[in-house]
């Protein structure tokens, strides 16, 4: 367990002062010229040294991120904040930004500074009003402060942050949707390569890096990469923002060390499964994409990126949703393929035509219209769908159902059992 | 160069070259839909997605660049099934109406449906059903079959410049539309109808007339401007049925304009396909026995100098050259292949055509255009020159009213056109006929060579002096020198004589651009395909043939000589006319010493040689042209008010007809939304 003095997130709850003074308070803004000074390599192979690894989902080293921008560029380098927080089941950033929005804008220029980028803009997603009232406010006085500007934190580094409001689309949360977006094009991905660190936002290099992400930075920066490597499994290490939800007693987000065990981590922060452990039904680990585990596997499996990889699932955005045996499970695997299919951007084949006959499918498996065969159909149109699309879409609409089918094949064959049976009787 | 390996073959490419188009150097073809090489690249079908070792998902072949030490297997079990899988996709909510489809037989999803398709469908649930949208005159739409690849989006916003086209909504419910259901206003529009891979896009004035493999498919040039399209003429039985582009990249790439394409229709209407002769003031049918006879008796012993011709616009070379050297024989010198009475010098071929070849304009840093509206008169042009402006660092500079060429235009005055050019690498200028038409055509023409010869835009490796010329016949006419002998009066002098009684007869060649009202009581011999202004005034009619009825030559604006082929035979009793003319001069007693097309092509080479030169440019030698004398104050005006009614055969058409009537409508509803 997590113990409080390495809690990086220590106003996650909103009890203490958001703004500027509650955060210097906390430790935030502390030192961040001096850390500056040391220079981008330092920054960078810090982070690298620290094992972070992206905490938007892909879980992709981010030291290792940074370190694909130019060191030298004519054009001018940008720094993209990805707060379009929009998998199902994930709420991490909103908390970050309403109750801690300076670790943010302190990430971003240590960030800034780590790259070379002269410019962010933090795209946010519309729903999130009252976050983005906060999250301005925040810049704001970080600008007063003379924190973030010109010649930041007296570094002599100059750091432009600007606030950008989505319109709510799922798509804009996929990097390169999110490019388009912020462009004032359609979110639809754009092709890679090139990639943003040579070729993203107007053409310039960028680095689209998640809110969590860049809001640990300055805490690492400050106590050090070995701090931060020493929590956690190797290759998995540090601290992160767990959301539970579900059927829990009581749901929330919560900061612990990366392979807490997943059936811990309901225990003790979420009251428990409604009606006891022996009443859970599935768990989904990482946000609405990620495959489903059943029970059994529940009940041992640790809450980090390899530890779910290896069983068939995923970390995600570790948006841990919980459901217990009152749950019809193909029901629910329709209504999120219905997501899915409606945030389609629609621009590639696999992605356009496959969501749409997903959902159909599954929403007559979960009446049991449907025949057993299509079972293995459906299955065949995912892998169909997955790893074929410009973004990784794809893999979202297509791995929950996936997971469905492993592990729940049985259900479904039953249901589409007890359909027949119930039309024969009432045609005799 | 890099190397990689496709198929277990090495090829060596240039570094900026994708898989696919390594590939396609081996000769290996990856099935595609979205993408296009004239196109930017989309990679949103996944149709052409290949495996590449080393890396876990496949990947879109046309949107990847090659990388050294890649090895793709096209052909691979994952491959096959990834493609297999996109098949599967874009087939589920693709309409199975092959049979009532205008694509069928052409249709790239036919095609690789019978190699990567399924014979039956796993897919249980409702189709989906789009509804029309309307493209305007030229472009039917059946959106249902739509597979969304953007070949239409891309085309309308890069090459015609027109961003009309976009696709609304998100997933499935994507569609392809104009948003405000109008005509689409590019004159380039109809080459979506070609891009559209499958029946989405058909041409709606060839709706349901006929399957691909009924056609007879004929190479030929287009006519009806100065460009010289290649096109290749679908024909069955006597009917040109529709017109399609033919690869050229010096000249037109893969594009056609729309009127090119489409005024084909008027080729049916409005024909002259017997002889006539005008009797107590209507026109008779005769046989052609009868309406020589008439000429002949009319003729009689009317001296030379009081016999002219003029030249239409659509004339071909074997015509003019045959009709030249009857007016020579019969003793005539005022003869003129200008109906407009445009400024040229008939001796310096560099005068009067496009010198830098209408590939050289990708090769120009800034472009000057003189009294030219580019995107009416010559759209082909105008689309090359978007493509240059598109590459980056191009200015182009304007004298004339205000243009809308779908790129950025200065305009400037004359005074200002030096410091302009001045400067650039390879500069350009483009004179248009709004400015040769004029009285002062020849005092300008001086001056566009002189700012031409003092800008640097003639040069040993550069010609940058261009005329756009808008008759398909004007270059070949002052090639033949179809123009006035010493002492000979040119156009306007023939009308002024005509209306003073000095000439009694005149021949016109397809000539109906004319003034007729003026031509006092000259006889009026009309040689020509359609009943428009030159046949409603002739005494006689002798009915010719049009460019899709005969082998002929044209020379295009840039001087390139090309021959167009017969698709089908002249209606009734009209002929090809270069061998009404050779029938004519015998019964007139003045035999042309020529019986077969082979003769005739002969004799154009010895008239000039650069006749020997098919499909080539032939460089022109410079000198000093035009005429030295003042340029009137009055501001230019664009010579082509209505881009799609510019000859006979396109004011004969109905399609044509529709456009106009479209685009005024769209007109006329923005100035209401304005």
């Amino acid at each position: 367990m997590l113990a409080d003095k390495d809690r990086i997130f220590t106003n996650l709850y909103g009890q203490y002062d958001w703004t500027l003074k509650g955060a210097r308070a906390r430790g935030d803004w502390d030192g961040t010229k001096e850390l500056i000074l040391k220079g981008r390599d330092h920054l960078v192979t810090e982070v690298k040294n620290s094992g972070l690894r992206g905490r938007g989902g892909a879980g992709f080293p981010t030291g290792l991120k940074w370190s694909f921008m130019p060191k030298q560029s004519d054009r001018p380098c940008y720094l993209i904040i990805n707060a379009d927080e929009s998998e199902p089941g994930t709420c991490k950033d909103r908390d970050i930004i309403r109750n801690d929005p300076h670790k943010l804008v302190e990430g971003c220029l240590l960030a800034a500074a780590a790259m070379g980028a002269s410019v962010g803009y933090i795209y946010i997603r519309g729903e999130f009003y009252n976050e983005a009232v906060n999250l301005q406010a925040a810049i704001d006085e970080a600008y007063k402060a003379g924190l973030i500007g010109k010649n930041a934190c007296g570094s002599g580094y100059d750091f432009e942050l600007h606030l950008h409001r989505g319109a709510g689309a799922y798509i804009c949360g996929e990097e390169m949707g999110l490019l388009e977006s912020l462009e004032g094009k359609p979110g639809k991905p754009r092709l890679k390569p090139p990639f943003p660190a040579g070729v993203g936002l107007y053409g310039c290099p960028s680095t689209v890096n998640n809110v969590e992400t860049l809001a640990v930075v300055p805490t690492i920066l400050r106590r050090g990469a070995s701090w931060f490597a020493g929590i956690g499994r190797p290759k998995n290490e540090g601290t992160k923002v767990f959301c539970i939800s579900g059927h829990v007693n009581q749901p929330c987000n919560v900061e612990e060390a990366m392979g807490i065990p997943l059936k811990e981590l309901i225990e003790k922060y979420a009251g428990g499964v409604r009606g006891g452990w022996d009443n859970l039904l599935a768990v989904i680990p990482g946000g609405a994409s990620m495959p489903v585990l059943p029970k059994s596997i529940c009940d041992t499996v640790l809450m980090d990126f390899d530890a779910l990889r290896d069983a068939k699932s995923g970390m995600g955005t570790a948006a841990v949703v919980v459901m217990d045996r009152s749950t019809d499970i193909i029901k629910a695997f329709a209504r999120i393929a219905k997501f899915y299919k409606h945030e389609s951007c629609g621009q590639c084949t696999p992605c356009r035509e496959g969501t749409g006959w997903l959902w159909r499918v599954l929403e007559r498996m979960a009446t049991g219209e449907a025949e057993v065969a299509e079972i293995d159909m459906l299955l065949d149109v995912t892998t169909q769908i997955e790893g074929h699309t410009i973004c990784a879409f794809g893999e979202a609409a297509a791995w929950p159902v996936q997971g469905l089918i492993r592990h729940f094949r049985p259900d479904i064959e039953r249901r589409i059992a007890d359909h027949r049976a119930r039309a024969q009787m009432a045609a005799e | 160069m890099t190397k990689l390996t496709i198929d277990g073959r090495e090829v060596e490419v240039p570094p900026n070259t994708t898989v696919l188009q390594a590939a396609e150097e081996l000769g290996i073809e990856i099935p595609h839909f979205c993408y296009h090489e004239r196109l930017e690249i989309a990679g949103n079908c996944r149709m052409c997605l290949v495996e590449q070792e080393k890396v876990p998902k496949p990947i879109a072949s046309c949107a990847q660049p090659v990388a050294e030490g890649m090895v793709i297997h096209t052909q691979s079990e994952r491959a096959r099934k990834a493609r297999h899988g996109v098949m599967e996709f874009l087939l589920i909510n693709h309409p199975l109406d092959c049979p009532i489809c205008d694509q069928g037989g052409e249709c790239d999803l036919q095609d690789q449906a019978m190699a990567y398709g399924f014979d039956r469908s796993r897919y249980r649930e409702a189709k989906r059903a789009v509804k029309e949208k309307n493209f305007g005159p030229l472009v039917a739409t059946q959106m249902t079959r739509c597979i969304h690849c953007t070949r239409c989006v891309r085309f309308l916003d890069e090459v015609a410049g027109v961003p009309e086209l976009g696709m609304v909504n998100r997933g499935e419910d994507s569609e392809i539309t104009n948003f405000i259901e109008r005509a689409l206003t590019s004159e380039l529009s109809a080459n979506i109808v070609d891009l559209c891979p499958v029946g989405a896009l058909t041409s709606k004035p060839y709706e349901f007339i006929a399957r691909p493999w009924e056609l007879r498919k004929t190479e030929s040039v287009d006519v009806l401007d100065a460009v010289g399209s290649n096109i290749r003429i679908d024909a069955r039985d006597a009917a040109v049925l529709r017109v399609l582009p033919r690869l050229n990249e010096e000249i037109n790439e893969e594009w056609i304009s729309d009127k090119t394409r489409f005024a084909i229709d008027g080729l049916k209407r409005n024909r002259l396909d017997r002889p006539y002769v005008r009797r107590d003031g209507k026109l008779q049918e005769v046989d052609w026995h009868e309406a020589f006879a008439v000429i002949a008796e009319r003729r009689g012993a009317i001296p030379g100098g009081r016999i002219a011709a003029i030249a239409g616009d659509l004339a071909d070379c074997e015509a003019m050259l045959a009709l030249k050297e009857l007016m020579k024989a019969l003793g005539s010198s005022n003869l003129d292949c200008r109906q407009d009475g445009a400024a040229a010098d008939p001796a310096i071929r560099a005068s009067y055509i496009f010198n830098s070849g209408i590939a050289g304009i990708e090769q120009a840093d800034a472009c000057l255009l003189i009294a030219t509206n580019l995107r009416v008169e010559a759209p082909i042009i105008n689309a090359r020159m978007r493509k240059r402006w598109l590459a980056g660092r191009f200015k182009v500079g304007a004298i004339g009213p205000a243009l809308n060429l779908t790129y950025p235009v200065e305009r400037l005055q004359f005074s200002e056109a030096a410091a302009f050019l001045g400067g650039a690498r390879r500069p350009m200028v483009i004179l248009g006929q709004g400015a040769l038409r004029r009285r002062d055509g020849a005092a300008i023409l001086a001056a566009a060579r002189k700012l031409a010869e003092t800008c640097g835009a003639v040069r040993e490796d550069w010609n940058g002096f261009n005329v756009l010329q808008l008759a398909a016949s004007r270059v070949g006419g002052l090639d033949l020198g179809f123009v006035p002998g010493p002492g000979g009066r040119d156009t306007a002098g023939i009308l002024a004589g005509c209306a003073a009684g000095e000439i009694d007869l005149l021949y016109l060649l397809g000539a109906d651009e004319l003034e007729m009202s003026v031509l006092g009581h000259a006889f009026v011999i009309y040689q020509g395909h359609h009943g428009d202004a030159g046949a409603r005034r002739a005494d006689v009619i002798l009915p010719g043939a049009a460019y899709t009825e005969k082998d002929a030559t044209y020379v295009n604006t840039e001087g390139r000589v090309q021959l167009g082929r017969r698709a089908t035979f002249p209606p009734g009793d009209a002929r090809e006319d270069w061998a009404i003319i050779r029938a004519l001069s015998q019964a007139l007693g003045k035999t042309l010493p020529y019986n077969s097309l082979r003769d005739v092509r002969a004799a154009l080479i010895r008239a000039n040689p650069v006749f020997a030169h098919i499909d080539e440019r032939v460089p022109a030698t410079w000198g000093a042209f035009g005429a030295e004398g003042a340029i009137d104050a009055v501001p230019f005006v664009y010579p082509i008010a209505d881009f799609y009614r510019t000859d006979p055969i396109s004011r004969a058409s109905p399609t044509m007809a529709a456009c106009v009537a479209a685009i005024e409508a769209k007109t006329a509803a923005e100035r209401k939304v304005a």
